[in-house]
């Protein structure tokens, strides 16, 4: 494996990260618990559709092999897609969103900011405007967690189970491979043990802080490294694909 | 009992071109049909919301993705504007929405036909926001000041919509003659209702002249009504379209078109619930409160300790 190889499979990962998330939180519009989340949600999952753009153009780029972001987001399955198993699991309530957008935000939020310090000019001017957004993404997130888990009984439970449920999709997104490793030594990259002991500290405070009990689960799912997938993913892509695919090679 | 001093004074500020302002002195008519157009206004938005959200999921490219989500973006800001509009009149959010799921407030009769295909997210920014477009530009001279304040803000976003609906429509229409079918069965399903949604023919509308002096209606259905197939009928064309009316023909002589009959029966059975869709998109509004309740409910709790803790502190 080569830099520009190792590249392009570290931007299917972030890229495809943010584009999978962001479907599942469109998901929630027009269904929201009340209008100023629809708002939030919709704006949330339109940056998060931006950040996939700009990554997967810049993937596309680097492959070097004529296929652009549309390309890589509509024409690629299951096995090929890079994105963090958490991105992909469905909505549930919205306790179930919250938490899954805390652990993943939280995650981006300090990857993003390593980011900026990227070698890689275009990674890094991507990272620096992706920060911005996710600053804002991470406070929504955590106010909806300190009213949800010190809410009431109910919430705080709702709160609870949906931790407990994504917190054995945590640990994946700290692996690292030989394509961190080459990126690492490039100062493309940051490393990822770095990125966990802020995700760690920052999590256990804001659990804390909102009542709640830190999961127990020592339990590891894995595999979008190697774009083995839950179930879930090839339900969200027949969707999202499908109106792209039934008519190839057309404008938009 | 209402002080005819008092309403002659509203009434000369009103021809004057004074706005009306939420403190000043108003007829409880005139109270309670703003209160009716501007809460059926909002529920349109967020009913709106739903038939255009279907397609997110699905839009074939990344940027029309980014763009639809940012239109629906817009049309909820528009309902949160205008709710709080509302408001002002002394009625507050829920209940309007209570009003809204058990079915007693009206919005508009379009967002009852469903979205087929990809072409109908163009058909609606063309033609429906089109439409409202007429509208709400009208509206927008109106004189109740918190209303007409919404409208210019909103109108502007309103014409980007039509624009970026008018522009997927044109790129199917250029596109492959499988596109371009789309683009053409999505104007046919889309064009009556769209003629339809700027309300009944004047013969059947009542109430416009004391609507009218009180500039809470500015123009009558039909003159809009006319000034949109004006502008729609040319842009069709424009693009190798054609609109779904036979006897659809410019008259020199008065420089508008002329139209075929409209099915009216069809726009009352919408209006009265029988349209395709309203069970559903009514469904989907309830849903949403009722299983956003205890969300709503913990962030009351979480406020009133947050206030509680800061008293003690």
């Amino acid at each position: 494996m080569n830099i520009q190889e190792a590249k392009f499979e570290y931007l299917l990962r972030l890229g495809d990260s943010s584009l999978i998330i962001g479907h599942r939180l469109s998901e929630w519009c027009g269904h929201g618990p009340i209008l100023e989340e629809d708002i939030a949600l919709i704006n949330i999952a339109l940056d998060f559709v931006g950040n996939a753009t700009s990554i997967l153009a810049y993937a596309g780029q680097t492959e070097g092999n004529g296929r652009d972001e549309d390309a890589l987001a509509y024409l690629r399955s299951e096995r090929e897609f890079r994105n963090l198993l958490i991105t992909e699991q469905p909505n549930g309530d919205y306790a179930n969103t919250i938490a899954r957008q805390f652990l993943f935000d939280t995650y981006m939020f300090f990857l993003y900011e390593e980011l900026k310090n990227s070698k890689d000019e275009t990674l890094a001017a991507i990272a620096v405007k992706s920060h911005k957004e996710i600053t804002y993404h991470l406070r929504h997130t955590t106010e909806w967690m300190y009213r949800l888990g010190d809410g009431t009984a109910e919430s705080h439970e709702r709160l609870q189970n949906g931790l407990n449920d994504l917190w054995m999709f945590t640990p994946e997104m700290f692996d690292m491979d030989e394509v961190d490793a080459l990126l690492i030594k490039e100062g493309i990259v940051p490393d990822l043990n770095k990125v966990k002991a802020s995700w760690e500290k920052r999590v256990k405070e804001v659990i804390a802080e909102a009542t709640l009990k830190l999961p127990e689960t020592t339990f590891k799912q894995k595999g979008s490294r190697e774009g083995k997938h839950s179930e879930h993913l090839g339900f969200l892509l027949a969707e999202m694909q499908y109106v792209h695919r039934s008519f190839p090679d057309s404008n938009w | 009992m209402e002080d005819a001093k008092q309403l002659e004074a509203f009434e000369a500020k009103i021809a004057a071109g004074q706005k009306i302002e939420p403190k000043d002195w108003m007829p409880e008519a005139y109270r309670k049909q703003l209160v009716r157009m501007m809460s059926q206004h909002a529920h349109s938005e967020i009913v709106g919301m739903l038939p255009e959200g279907n397609w997110i999921t699905r839009a074939p490219s990344l940027r029309r993705k980014a763009i639809l989500l940012a239109k629906v973006q817009d049309e909820a800001g528009h309902g949160l504007y205008l709710y709080s509009a509302v408001e002002t009149l002394g009625v507050d959010r829920t209940e309007l929405l209570k009003q809204l799921h058990n079915g007693t407030a009206k919005y508009s009769s379009i967002f009852n036909y469903p979205t087929l295909s990809w072409a109908d997210i163009g058909a609606i920014g063309w033609l429906v926001d089109g439409a409202a477009i007429m509208n709400q530009t009208a509206l927008a001279r109106g004189s109740y000041g918190p209303y007409s304040r919404a409208m210019v803000r909103i109108c502007k976003e309103e014409s980007f919509h039509n624009r970026q609906g008018y522009e997927i429509m044109m790129t199917l229409a250029q596109g492959t003659p499988e596109q371009k079918a789309l683009a053409q069965d999505a104007l046919n399903r889309w064009w009556w209702p769209a003629v339809m949604m700027l309300g009944p023919s004047d013969d059947q509308s009542p109430n416009t002249d004391q609507l009218m002096r009180w500039k809470v209606k500015m123009e009558s259905n039909d003159a809009i009504r006319e000034r949109f197939i004006d502008r729609t009928v040319p842009q069709a064309e424009f693009i190798g379209l054609s609109v779904p009316d036979k006897d659809m023909k410019f008259n020199k002589e008065t420089g508008h078109y002329t139209h075929g009959p409209i099915n009216w029966d069809e726009f009352f059975q919408v209006i009265k619930g029988n349209g395709p869709c309203n069970a559903n998109r009514l469904k989907a509004r309830a849903d949403a409160d009722k299983n956003g309740a205890w969300v709503r409910e913990a962030a009351m709790a979480y406020a009133a300790k947050q206030m509680k803790e800061k008293e003690v502190a």
